[in-house]
């Protein structure tokens, strides 16, 4: 079992008082598996990105991750999950802006110590960055930004892959390319992939989708 | 995995070279200013120390010549056969060298200062002299002196030291100067005035320690390093909280990524003090180029004012370039502490939007504002309770720190009425907008408000001090003519070819005298109308120079009565047998001694054997009757001093006194002046996304950057204002507290608006400068870039 969420509560304290926004969040993602996760914008998706993550706390519940559950690790054993089994996908990209896109993109494999020079080539092939390698982030647009961070998270090899809307700034085209790859690693390497989308076409291609509403899968 | 989150963090300075050079430049400028001053005060001590080692001033009794300045070979003979153990000295001006003979058997400093052993073995060689590599090289310029020279860094500087009697053979001389009065003496030894009535004992304590008379002096130039300091530090604070900003996202993306927060916390901690030691050796290659360029003139002022000789030239020690290395690595360590706190408790989520730190919360604001309240209540408290050199300068230190804290919420009130006051929208967005700049700005206005205060309370004071010294001078020196006398006949000659030609003679008798337990001299004085017309006293009784020359009061110096807590009214010890009410205090400025000044009939009652060694003459023609006195008595020509020249010499001793502050107050200004460009420089960037709207609004990128040169402008103006009460009370701090803590006395404070307003012109020609370039990037900035800003948004 790649990712196991068991009855996760979450909520937030604003100026109208606590919000829950998870009520007992349960599911499960094997290896090799993939899962798209919907619902509306605040229904707490982002949410259950970051707490598989362990980026994040449930207020109830547990989260395991290879069988590990996150709340009994301390924050130096969570940093190394995150560093050699997890990829991330944010919303906002999060690239170094200081860094090229080449340094960017084998940013991850290398602090897990799994360069693969010639896979990070056919990765940059695949998702159109050839020509933007020399460049710094600054420089590219939101798509080309995306990319960057779904070439930086691929190329880790990651065991769990979490993506939140990565596709959601690039057209049709570039889109299906993207997904693909993201599809083949799961192929090539019995990872799990999580993702959270608003484009059905997108879920679609999933193995499964949960709909989450109101704080409940439904 | 180390070396690649460093490649990571590293790379943010790579891409952003102007921060880079903002923190070290911000570094190397806090540290030079701070180590120069420490590099003269070092070279300064080391000089006293070597000349306490090499000729053991201020450590041993001496036996001195009642008058005059010479003792018989005889007399030092008889005196060791009466069972005095004393040592003999000679010690002779040649030119601007102090030639000093001592006996290195019988000195109880022993070979002081020379160093190696076989050169102290070669001490008696017959003309054979030491002295360091700089009056060496005065030395071998003498005229007539054939000796042979040894170069040994530890002798004191301007002193050449042999042994006695190869000194005594090179002046072509057989007397002595002064006997060393060894620690341990006999139990049974014939009294002094029995062996030798024309000499006496001057206990140790009686000779000034220069290094304890300077004191003040070095704390004045140590307080300006550490004002210096505390500007660069203001910078290095403001890059270092830009660079922490700006690395927020790094930071929580690398987290994200699994870098543990410990290893990135290390990781930070030593890249930034990696970067702050290496900016630390910048600023002391800096500090050691700044003393030595000022520390001739530091040498000059300590020579004027205190007679001490320090060496011209400067010495790498380790006192001074340690001190400066570390207290950088603290500073930066100290602005650094705060962040890294920030990072340790940051959420890995948290939000990363820039500029998110310019919009400090108001709490923080709110906080910042009733610190400085509270320094400046302390800075009130310790003007009415302080006491002493230190709460004097703890009240300067709360005064300027809570002036800095409270100026961004003064600007930003005055910020606030401006935009309330004004209809135009462009000119309502331009205030508002100013408004927000604040924050980010506001840690280098806080360095040019102190910068400028510092120049305006110093000039406040140089100038006060300038004026108050040539009123002084005139009053001091009103005598046309000034001779001195060798011999007691020579005095009484000058004294009855005066009389004879009713010339007004002011004949001054002084001698050395232990006042209220305190060293101090005793003058005579003839009182005449020179005396009651010229004199002006800080507080008098009435008929004070009837009294004075009917032996019924004195005049003390400001200093000895501010020393000895006395005033018009109370009395002085001069002697066991006499004590005298004090009829007026008198300023005397740049001496350090206490005086008490009497009758010259109640002198001579109290010490017959002391005649007046010098005159000052009322002439009309001052050339003639130094022709006349010469002809008449053979009176050499040297002997005459003209009031003129004197005055001259006083003036330029004054000058070159404030050349050093002076020097370090434009040096300060220009830090002040390069806070702003950084904190302009590094915030451009984070500009244009607030840019680019107006722009697209339809204002042009020139005016955006007329704008911003006007920005700064106003800015300016507003730290101005702010800065002039701060510094006249600075001056008023400088003028009634320290100065009187530190020198003895008082300076009344004048107004110079002028000054003040060249001032305010150089600040806003430093500000414009300053702001002229990122303006003018501003200007040329490309509209891809500032279009980028909409590009990107989602």
């Amino acid at each position: 079992m790649l990712l196991e969420l068991r009855s996760v509560e979450k909520s937030y304290t604003d100026s109208d008082g606590r919000v829950p926004v998870l009520r007992g969040v349960s599911f499960d993602l094997m290896a090799g598996q993939t899962l798209a996760l919907t619902g509306e914008s605040g229904s707490g998706k982002s949410t259950v990105l970051h707490i598989a993550a362990g980026l994040e706390f449930p207020d109830a519940g547990s989260v395991r991750v290879l069988g590990q559950d996150l709340a009994q690790m301390g924050e130096g054993a969570r940093a190394v999950v995150r560093r050699s089994d997890i990829a991330l996908v944010f919303q906002q990209f999060n690239l170094i802006p200081s860094l090229s896109v080449a340094a960017n993109i084998s940013f991850q494999a290398a602090l897990s110590g799994r360069v693969d020079p010639g896979y990070i080539d056919d990765l940059v092939d695949a998702l159109g960055l050839g020509d933007q390698l020399r460049k710094y982030p600054e420089s590219l647009s939101g798509g080309q930004q995306q990319r960057v961070a779904i070439a930086r998270a691929l190329a880790a090899k990651p065991k769990l892959m979490l993506a939140d809307e990565p596709t959601g700034n690039l057209d049709e085209g570039t889109a299906a390319r993207v997904l693909d790859e993201m599809l083949k690693l799961v192929a090539q390497t019995d990872a799990g992939l999580m993702l959270v989308t608003h484009s059905p076409s997108v879920a679609a291609r999933m193995d499964r989708e949960l709909h989450l509403s109101g704080g409940l899968l439904t | 995995m180390i070396r690649i989150c460093l490649r990571a963090l590293l790379s943010h300075w790579m891409r952003n070279p102007v921060q880079l050079f903002a923190y070290l430049a911000g570094l190397a400028l806090a540290t030079a200013l701070w180590s120069g001053v420490e590099a003269i005060n070092a070279e300064a001590r080391a000089s006293y120390d070597a000349a306490a080692t090499t000729l053991g001033e201020g450590q041993y009794d001496q036996v001195i010549p009642r008058q005059g300045s010479s003792i018989a070979q005889e007399t030092y003979l008889a005196l060791r056969a009466a069972g005095w153990l004393v040592s003999p000295v000679i010690d002779v001006e040649r030119g601007d060298v102090r030639l000093v003979g001592i006996d290195p058997l019988t000195s109880p400093t022993g070979l002081g200062a020379v160093a190696a052993l076989d050169e102290a073995m070669s001490f008696g060689q017959s003309g054979r002299l030491f002295a360091n590599a700089e009056t060496a090289g005065r030395l071998r310029e003498l005229d007539g002196l054939t000796a042979e020279i040894t170069v040994d860094a530890g002798i004191a500087p301007g002193v050449a030291i042999g042994d006695v009697g190869a000194v005594q053979a090179l002046l072509g001389r057989t007397d002595l100067t002064r006997l060393i009065v060894l620690p341990e003496q006999p139990l049974v030894q014939m009294p002094l005035a029995q062996v030798a009535p024309a000499l006496t004992v001057q206990p140790s304590q009686q000779v000034a320690d220069v290094a304890q008379l300077t004191d003040s002096f070095h704390l004045n130039l140590r307080a300006f390093g550490l004002l210096s300091f505390a500007v660069g530090l203001f910078i290095v604070h403001s890059t270092i909280g830009l660079a922490f900003e700006q690395r927020r996202g790094m930071i929580r993306t690398l987290r994200s990524l699994g870098v543990p927060l410990r290893m990135l916390i290390v990781l930070i901690t030593t890249e930034m003090l990696v970067l702050a030691a290496f900016g630390a050796v910048l600023g002391i290659v800096l500090g050691y180029l700044i003393a030595a360029l000022l520390i001739p003139d530091v040498a000059a002022t300590l020579e004027g004012l205190y007679g001490a000789q320090i060496s011209g030239t400067l010495e790498l020690r380790s006192e001074w370039w340690l001190s400066g290395f570390l207290l950088a690595i603290l500073g930066a360590a100290a602005a650094l502490a705060g962040r890294i706190w920030q990072i340790a408790r940051m959420p890995l989520l948290a939000s990363v939007r820039p500029r998110a730190w310019v919009m400090a919360g108001a709490g923080r604001f709110r906080a910042q504002t009733w610190v400085a309240l509270g320094l400046l209540s302390a800075a009130g408290v310790l003007v009415v309770l302080g006491d002493g050199l230190i709460a004097g300068f703890s009240l300067l230190g709360c005064l300027l720190i809570g002036a800095a804290l409270v100026l961004p919420a003064l600007a930003a009130g005055a910020l606030s009425i401006m935009e309330r006051r004004v209809q135009a929208p462009v000119a309502a967005w331009f205030w508002a907008d100013t408004r927000q700049q604040l924050p980010g700005l506001s840690l280098a206005l806080m360095a040019l408000l102190l910068a400028v205060s510092a120049n305006i309370g110093v000039s406040t004071m140089v100038s006060s001090f300038r004026l108050t010294f040539t009123g002084f001078l005139d009053q001091r020196l009103a005598p046309e003519l000034f001779v001195r006398v060798e011999s007691a006949a020579q005095s009484a000659a000058l004294n009855r070819y005066l009389d004879a030609q009713r010339i007004e003679a002011l004949p001054l008798l002084s001698r050395p005298a232990q006042i209220e337990g305190q060293p101090a001299r005793l003058y005579g004085v003839r009182v005449g109308p020179t005396y009651r017309e010229n004199w002006a006293f800080l507080d008098e009784s009435p008929a004070v120079w009837d009294r004075v020359a009917a032996g019924e009061a004195v005049v003390v110096n400001e200093q000895l009565a501010r020393r000895d807590d006395l005033w018009v009214g109370d009395s002085v010890q001069i002697t066991p047998d006499l004590r005298l009410p004090i009829g007026a205090v008198v300023g005397d400025y740049g001496n350090p001694q206490g005086q008490v000044i009497v009758s010259d009939a109640v002198f001579s009652a109290l010490h017959p054997e002391v005649y007046a060694g010098q005159f000052g003459i009322r002439t009309g023609d001052a050339s003639a009757l130094r022709r006349e006195i010469e002809e008449a008595l053979g009176i050499p020509q040297s002997a005459f001093i003209n009031q003129a020249a004197i005055k001259a010499m006083s003036l330029e001793v004054f000058e070159r006194t404030f050349t050093v502050t002076a020097a370090l107050n434009v040096l300060t200004l220009g830090v002040a002046g390069f806070a702003i460009l950084m904190s302009l420089l590094t915030l451009a960037d984070l500009r244009v996304p607030q840019l680019a709207p107006v722009w697209a609004l339809g204002l042009t990128r020139r005016r955006l950057g007329q704008l911003e040169l006007a920005r700064a402008m106003a800015l300016t103006v507003v730290v101005f204002a702010c800065a002039i009460p701060v510094g006249l009370a600075l001056a008023w701090v400088l003028l009634s507290i320290v100065n009187v803590e530190a020198f003895g006395w008082q300076l009344p404070m004048f107004f110079f608006p002028r000054d003040y307003f060249w001032l305010g012109l150089y600040a806003l020609i430093a500000a414009g400068l300053a702001a002229a370039w990122p303006a003018w990037r501003l200007m040329r900035t490309p509209p891809s870039k500032l279009l980028k800003v909409f590009a990107n948004e989602r």
